[in-house]
């Protein structure tokens, strides 16, 4: 997909060469001015972005340059849910008003490497309602990921090049006190993001975690080409915005030593959890064979049960759940929360209608797109034409029809260029569609936690009610030989003690269980506030700008219109 | 529609001024007759008029495209250095053919195409025109079976051709430089205007044509993008979804516009520029049959050269052949003169109607032109007003913000 999105800018650079030149020829038109020479030195730089499908587009590379322009003078470009849509009588003039010299056709090229924070717009701080508006007052963190370079793994490199690898400069701004300072900036690579988003996912269970990028499985070959790299750049920003914009998260310990601590990241790897696999493989079967004891420790269970860890708690796990779904029983303890089973089946359809209106919004910019290039193409056409009427004339009525078809050739690229800006906008509005459908993930992630969790709960009711059926069997059969049994009682203190170990077990896993349930319900809450919020600021500006931008064609058409009224009465 | 360019008063004796000169015609009534392969489309074609020519007021008949083609072929043949009227195209693709689009686009195609023979100065004095109006279903038969059209050519056509063939050859073989050709430099201008406007025209046109469907597409996307908004809308509820929900109203409502204005572009704006591709192709076939009746002229010219000689030969030798040469020589110089006088008419005429044909291309084009601003100005003003009806509701969202259910 990659591969072919990129082709597409280099087709598309072709197009707008030639179409440079044409459009070249409108120079000398009156209405034209300033505004358009400008917009076409943008526009070059402005044109790949542009041809992007949603999924691929930072909004920052498509141009922030119109957000500027409707406040240029705004001091504060960070809170946008408010200030980006006046409502003024006319959309046309207000929103859209012809790009000024300054601009910034430079910062938008840099925009996304850590330059022009005045390019700043909501979608920067992440979709998820920008931190003032959650309660934080004046709370401000902006991240930025930039300039990546190659680094050698030092350790035995028998393979020259084989342990090559990208790392990034991140770089954070932010007045929030929690951190040590308010400006300061790392070195990661993609590994550390891996590292980062497990160790949060294991901490912060029953959160809506952001999804982190997915990891390539390419060759290095790939992986160092530049496309690659900076897609991966686009991506990895995008991921520790919405990192900062998680309420809790961003003042949680793993994101801070992530961002602030110099060197090696100071969190436990995966690969480090995963050597616990090897010690799980070990024990399970002394486990078995009952040499060890197979009681779950308390301190674990505040984490499932992965293979790495534990197998045998893994097993028995298992065993709970098809139990849960097979047995005829209801499990000890069961999902009866009727609010969460509805939410949950809410999730379930919103994540769905949410891919659906996020593919046809896919399709619903390309439509237009097309349509703004064949309008483009039309009206070149007739320039030529009206250039090659006005080179061979021998009549003047020739010279009429030359002047006519310049009318409407001027009118229809200039239709062309306002369709290339309005999806230029419409593809970072309906972007939030696509935001909110990767989210999505996160909520399924966070939900999982809850019956993973719960499951835990119950494996352990079971195991604490097999235990003490089996410490009463065998005390009534010790009770029956008088003096007592040596080895009995023996075996009776030991299942007591893992009684006791298992209950503790039991509450710790309740507790955990419980907190998870609160951080769905708190979740869940934030989620839908912030979506509704999102969503409508969304649809209000999806719509201004279908407004604003039908407003001008059409007055660039009625003006041709007007110019060719003389024919009207001629028409049947 | 067009200009009327018949002189007033040519037919009607000037005893009668209360009435002009008439002659309207109309094409209607598309029917679908015969099964299978061999069904086709027949017409109405309405003539009215006053001209005494005509068998009355009213007449009423039918055709099928194949007749207009004969019409077209008989006048082609009989005026010379008039540019005739562009038929409507016959359809490449089999399954269009009964569309109810395409019929409707030949049937206008068809009422022009009348008309403006109708209205032509000379061409409407036309017999086969007369033929073509009136005559019955049956005699036309007859007529259009036994005609063979400029592109059945006739044995003795491909002789000629033939002949053209062979005297190029031997001219180049000579060391004639070029084949005999008309090259005047207005008159070469002439002709690479029309060549080069034929190429502009035809990208244009193709521009055209895709602009009809990037509003199809738009319209279908519109409509996709109204549903899955609307299920979207559903599921979320409250008043959120009430803003969804009604955005995917108005979006399958701008669909509907969107297709509306791609047909009105099909018929005003592409039509009208399929229509001008095939009226300077029309003018490629005058051009050359200009060339051709210029070639006969030079021909004949250089037969009778050689003919003189040899009757001064004959007379000086007093041969008894001198009589017969003589009389042979007066029938070149006859055909010579009337292969003389038939190129001139054409030069003629080619002038004049390359005045009107651009008169006559500026009006259809200003027209074209208005009506697509129009259209597109009409367009975009509704999808500007239909967006805009959404805004009061969603302010009045956005300011109740504590709607939104927790279920």
């Amino acid at each position: 997909m990659m591969g072919s999105d990129n082709q597409g800018f280099e087709e598309a650079a072709h197009v707008f060469a030639s179409r440079e030149e044409m459009e070249n020829l409108l120079l000398d038109d009156a209405s034209t001015t300033n505004s358009y020479s400008n917009y076409r030195s943008a526009a070059t730089s402005l044109s790949p972005p542009i041809l992007v499908t949603p999924a691929d587009s930072d909004p920052l590379l498509s141009p922030p340059v119109f957000h500027d322009l409707r406040n240029p003078n705004a001091p504060d470009n960070n809170n946008h849910h408010h200030s980006s849509y006046i409502e003024p009588p006319s959309y046309a003039d207000v929103i859209f008003s012809p790009f000024d010299e300054n601009n910034t056709v430079n910062s938008e090229i840099n925009g996304g490497s850590g330059g022009a924070d005045g390019s700043d717009n909501q979608f920067s701080d992440s979709p998820l309602a920008s931190p003032s508006s959650s309660g934080g007052g004046s709370d401000y963190i902006r991240i930025t990921v930039s300039n990546p370079q190659k680094e050698q793994e030092t350790s035995n490199s028998l393979v020259p090049g084989a342990n090559n690898y990208v790392t990034y400069l991140i770089t954070t701004r932010t007045n929030i006190p929690e951190f040590n300072g308010s400006e300061f900036g790392v070195r990661r690579r993609f590994r550390d993001v891996v590292t980062l988003s497990d160790r949060l996912a294991e901490s912060y269970r029953g959160f809506f975690i952001p999804p982190r990028p997915d990891k390539n499985v390419v060759e290095s070959q790939v992986m160092q080409k530049q496309e690659f790299v900076e897609q991966r750049r686009v991506a990895l920003e995008k991921y520790l915005r919405r990192l900062a914009a998680h309420p809790v998260i961003r003042k949680s310990d793993e994101f801070k030593l992530f961002l602030q601590v110099q060197g090696k990241l100071p969190l436990p790897t995966s690969t480090d959890v995963a050597s616990r696999m090897l010690d799980g493989a070990v024990k399970l079967p002394k486990q078995l064979f009952g040499e060890t004891t197979s009681v779950v420790a308390p301190h674990e269970v505040v984490q499932p049960a992965k293979g790495g860890r534990d197998l045998l708690r893994l097993f028995k796990e298992l065993r709970q759940s098809v139990a849960n779904d097979w047995g005829g029983s209801k499990p000890p303890v069961a999902e009866e929360d009727k609010e969460f089973l509805e939410n949950k089946e809410r999730m379930n359809d919103l994540e769905q209608q949410l891919s659906n209106a996020s593919q046809q919004a896919e399709a619903l910019v390309k439509a237009q797109q097309d349509m703004g290039e064949t309008m483009g193409e039309l009206g070149l056409a007739f320039i030529k034409l009206t250039k090659f009427e006005n080179e061979e004339a021998m009549y003047n009525s020739q010279r009429a029809r030359a002047a006519d078809m310049k009318n409407v050739a001027t009118a229809a690229v200039k239709a062309s260029r306002f369709y290339r800006e309005l999806n230029a906008q419409t593809v970072k509005h309906l972007d939030i569609l696509h935001e909110y459908l990767g989210l999505m993930l996160a909520v399924r992630s966070a939900f999982s936690d809850r019956s993973s969790a719960l499951l835990t709960v119950q494996t352990l009711i079971s195991e604490l009610s097999s235990l003490q059926s089996r410490a009463e069997k065998l005390e009534a059969a010790s009770s029956k030989i008088f003096g007592g049994d040596k080895s009995r009682i023996r075996k009776i203190e030991e299942l007591k003690d893992n009684i006791k170990v298992t209950e503790d077990a039991k509450s710790v896993a309740i507790k955990e269980y419980e907190r998870i349930k609160e951080n769905n319900r708190t979740e869940l809450e934030r989620l839908d506030r912030e979506r509704h919020a999102d969503f409508l600021n969304m649809l209000k500006g999806f719509v201004v700008n279908q407004v604003g931008y039908a407003e001008k064609i059409a007055n660039v058409w009625a003006k041709v219109a007007e110019e060719t009224s003389e024919y009207e009465k001629e028409s049947s | 529609m067009e200009q009327q360019r018949s002189t007033p008063g040519s037919s009607l004796s000037p005893r009668s001024p209360s009435s002009q000169p008439y002659l309207s015609v109309s094409v209607t009534d598309p029917v679908k007759l015969g099964n299978g392969v061999q069904a086709y489309i027949s017409y109405r074609v309405i003539t009215k008029t006053n001209l005494p020519e005509y068998q009355g007021p009213e007449k009423i008949v039918i055709r099928r495209y194949s007749d207009f083609v004969w019409l077209r072929d008989r006048l082609f043949e009989k005026y010379k250095g008039i540019f005739i009227p562009p038929l409507p195209e016959k359809s490449a693709v089999e399954k269009f053919r009964f569309s109810a689009e395409f019929i409707e686009m030949r049937r206008q195609g068809l009422d022009v195409f009348v008309n403006r023979i109708a209205s032509h100065h000379d061409l409407q004095q036309s017999e086969d025109l007369r033929t073509f109006l009136q005559a019955d279903e049956e005699t036309m038969e007859r007529l259009r079976s036994q005609e063979t059209g400029i592109f059945k050519k006739k044995p003795a056509d491909l002789m000629q051709i033939f002949k053209d063939v062979q005297s190029k050859v031997s001219d180049v073989v000579l060391g004639k430089e070029k084949p005999v050709e008309e090259s005047t430099p207005e008159y070469e201008k002439l002709k690479h205007y029309i060549f080069e406007l034929e190429n502009h025209l035809a990208e244009a046109q193709k521009h055209t044509y895709r602009l009809v469907k990037r509003h199809r597409e738009l319209s279908q996307s519109l409509q996709d993008f109204g549903k899955a908004t609307k299920l979207l809308g559903a599921c979320e509820g409250n008043a959120l979804g009430k803003a969804f929900t009604e955005l995917g109203v108005k979006s399958e409502t701008l669909s509907i516009k969107l297709q509306k204005e791609s047909y009105q572009l099909l018929m005003n704006f592409e039509e009208p520029l399929k229509d001008y591709v095939c009226a300077v192709q029309s003018i490629k076939a005058t051009i050359a049959e200009r060339a051709n009746a210029f070639r006969r002229q030079c021909e004949l010219a250089e037969t009778i050269k050689l003919k003189e000689i040899n009757l001064d030969k004959l007379m000086l030798t007093r041969s008894d052949k001198v009589a017969e040469a003589e009389h042979e020589y007066k029938e070149l110089k006859a055909e010579s003169e009337e292969a003389t006088r038939r190129f001139q008419t054409i030069v003629s005429l080619m002038n004049e109607e390359m005045m009107h044909f651009q008169e006559q291309k500026t009006l259809d084009m200003g027209i074209a032109f208005h009506k697509f601003a129009k259209g597109q100005a009409r367009l975009a003003n509704s999808i500007a007003d239909a967006w805009r009806s959404l805004l009061p509701k969603l302010e009045a969202s956005e300011a109740a913000p504590g709607l939104y259910k927790l279920d």
